[in-house]
């Protein structure tokens, strides 16, 4: 079934054969408190299709050993599929040459290691860390413990009303004492798209590095690294229809190879003695210990559905999406759509009169219908706005049309029942 | 799990709405901010002591259905009770919402309180029940220095 799905949509380069992506996701076809369900919980996490459940089940039935590390048929399977992965992963990142993939935890994961190696190695008392107003904690706090510990200042991007950033005030920003600049490239409370590679660019005019936060975009439209020019990026395989547990960090190595490792251990070592301990070579100085292989592994299964759904089918009907939702969600009385940027993707964020969010989600959770509510790990982005928490519906390659009116009658329930 | 509609009984709807003793006393004995960090509900509590009976206790703030009408008739069931009634109050509805769905409480205590009974059936939303009662107990017992958190 899978495989048929995979050739339909690899045969169909206008759009997505959304119900038979659907079929790759059996959890899709539950019922929740006796109703379909609605997911629209995809900026916390996606669901798992078929080919990447069946990857980490051929993984634990036939190939399950450690790699690196033995002679054995086993051990030598495994690690030809995580280098595999590897492989495919910075082909769908379009890793220029002379970068390096590196396997993570996940996106928070990626970017402690970029603050707690490369930010610990060049920035000083005084110094300048740059962020967003629009950034995820795990975007800022890192950097804030950073420069705590140096005696450098967090300074921050400011975004307009409809949640943009001010591309004015980069000017005044980006500085001499500037270090780094640690960007979200999509908002996950808001949905908004940054103008990357531009600000990038403006960045590296005064030879400022950029780590993209890419949890946002990576499950959602092309990365094309070697046309973004990003010095760092940083994802999560749980975001793009892989497992929980796994992430990516791309960096260039040289850069790579200058920084300290970040944990030391098994894997990432040459020799080891007590006198002195060489550190291996990219990227397994950053890979202490046992990895999490299966995550890997089920990681570039997930990176080749999306390519064969194709990543600009997805993004397509995604924006396809919050232009219906959008427009769909004017009808409920009382709602405001907090975010309101021109380029958006795959989220939508909102507030009601009559609700708190927190009430918006349990009557919708009644309807079956899965949002997030609270604030979203962006409290900064709710001070700007002057609100506490919103609720927020984000969508993937398998949502459809149907399931935004559903979102749009469950929102008449709560003003049924708190209006 | 139960339709959230025994979640959201008439009476909590009603506080929601028009939450009671909703406002700031002026030259309260004690003033205490609660807020649950994970949602953002965030309240003051405010109380005037006559002896040690609570004359006046008032909220202002804004949360959750649940956290506001707990505050709400929270405020209104403790007007006149003395600081030991008032924590053997809380302490028999700590003990009703975070207990077994099908547990027996003690309904004389609580009166009112009651109607967050369902609130036993959604774990998740017990602190939404709770915050303004934590802040409350914790300006009782003098510590209004730091803010109270659910965290």
């Amino acid at each position: 079934m899978a495989v048929d799905t995979l050739e339909q949509a690899e045969s169909s380069t206008l759009s997505l054969d959304v119900e038979a992506v659907r079929r790759d996701f059996p959890i899709l076809s539950r019922t929740v408190h006796g109703k379909p369900i609605v997911y629209l919980d995809n900026a916390a996490t996606s669901q798992t299709p078929i080919p990447v459940i069946d990857t980490i089940r051929r993984y634990y039935l036939e190939e399950n050993s450690n790699v690196h590390r033995g002679v054995h048929f086993l051990s030598q399977v495994a690690t030809e599929k995580y280098e595999a992965a590897r492989r495919r992963i910075a082909t769908f990142l379009n890793s220029p040459v002379g970068c390096e993939v590196i396997f993570t935890r996940g996106t928070t994961d990626g970017i402690n290691l970029v603050a707690q190696t490369y930010g610990r190695q060049h920035v000083g008392a005084g110094d300048e860390v740059l962020v967003s107003h629009l950034e995820h904690h795990s975007n800022i706090v890192p950097w804030q413990m950073l420069c705590e510990e140096k005696g450098a200042r967090l300074r921050v991007i400011p975004i307009n009303d409809r949640g943009e950033i001010i591309m004015e005030s980069l000017d005044g920003l980006l500085t001499g004492k500037t270090k780094i600049l640690a960007l979200a490239h999509v908002s996950n409370a808001l949905g908004t798209v940054n103008p990357v590679k531009e600000i990038i660019a403006r960045a590296h005019e005064r030879d400022i590095p950029v780590l993209l936060d890419g949890a946002q975009s990576a499950p959602h439209m092309p990365i094309d690294l070697k046309d973004l020019g990003a010095d760092f990026f940083a994802c999560s395989g749980h975001k793009m229809y892989g497992p929980t547990g796994i992430g990516i960090l791309h960096g260039r190595a040289k850069v790579l190879n200058a920084m300290p490792p970040y944990q030391g251990g098994g894997d990432m070592i040459m020799s080891v003695s007590f006198e002195k301990t060489t550190f291996n070579s990219l990227p397994y100085k950053f890979e202490a210990g046992t990895p999490n292989i299966e995550g890997v592994i089920a990681l570039g299964a997930a990176v080749d559905y999306l390519e064969h759904l194709g990543m600009d089918n997805i993004a397509a009907h995604e924006r396809d999406l919050v232009a219906y939702a959008t427009e769909a969600l004017r009808e409920v009385k009382g709602l405001t759509i907090i975010g309101t940027a021109k380029a958006k993707a795959g989220v939508i964020s909102f507030v009601m009169e009559s609700a708190h969010p927190h009430d918006i989600g349990q009557i919708l959770d009644d309807e079956g219908v899965a949002i997030r509510v609270g604030h979203h790990c962006a409290q900064p982005v709710m001070a700007r706005f002057g609100i506490p928490a919103t609720a927020r519906a984000s969508f993937a390659a398998y949502n459809t049309r149907d399931e935004i009116d559903a979102l749009v009658r469950a929102l008449h329930k709560v003003n049924e029942v708190f209006g | 799990m139960a339709d959230s509609r025994s979640l959201y009984e008439q009476v909590i709807l009603d506080h929601n709405k028009k939450p009671r003793n909703f406002g700031k006393i002026e030259n309260a004995d004690a003033e205490i901010e609660g807020f649950n960090p994970l949602c953002g509900d965030h309240f003051t509590i405010y109380v005037k002591m006559e002896g040690d009976r609570i004359r006046e206790v008032a909220f202002d703030g804004a949360g959750c259905a649940i956290s506001k009408s707990s505050a709400s008739i929270m405020t209104t069931t403790l007007k006149g009770k003395t600081i030991e009634e008032a924590k053997k109050i809380f302490e028999a509805f700590h003990q009703m919402v975070t207990s077994a769905p099908d547990a027996e409480f003690d309904a004389d205590a609580l009166g009112k309180l009651q109607v967050f009974s369902g609130v036993r059936e959604y774990p998740v939303r017990i602190k939404c029940a709770t915050l303004a009662w934590h802040a409350l107990v914790a300006a009782l017992e003098g510590q209004t220095e730091e803010p109270v958190t659910t965290e």
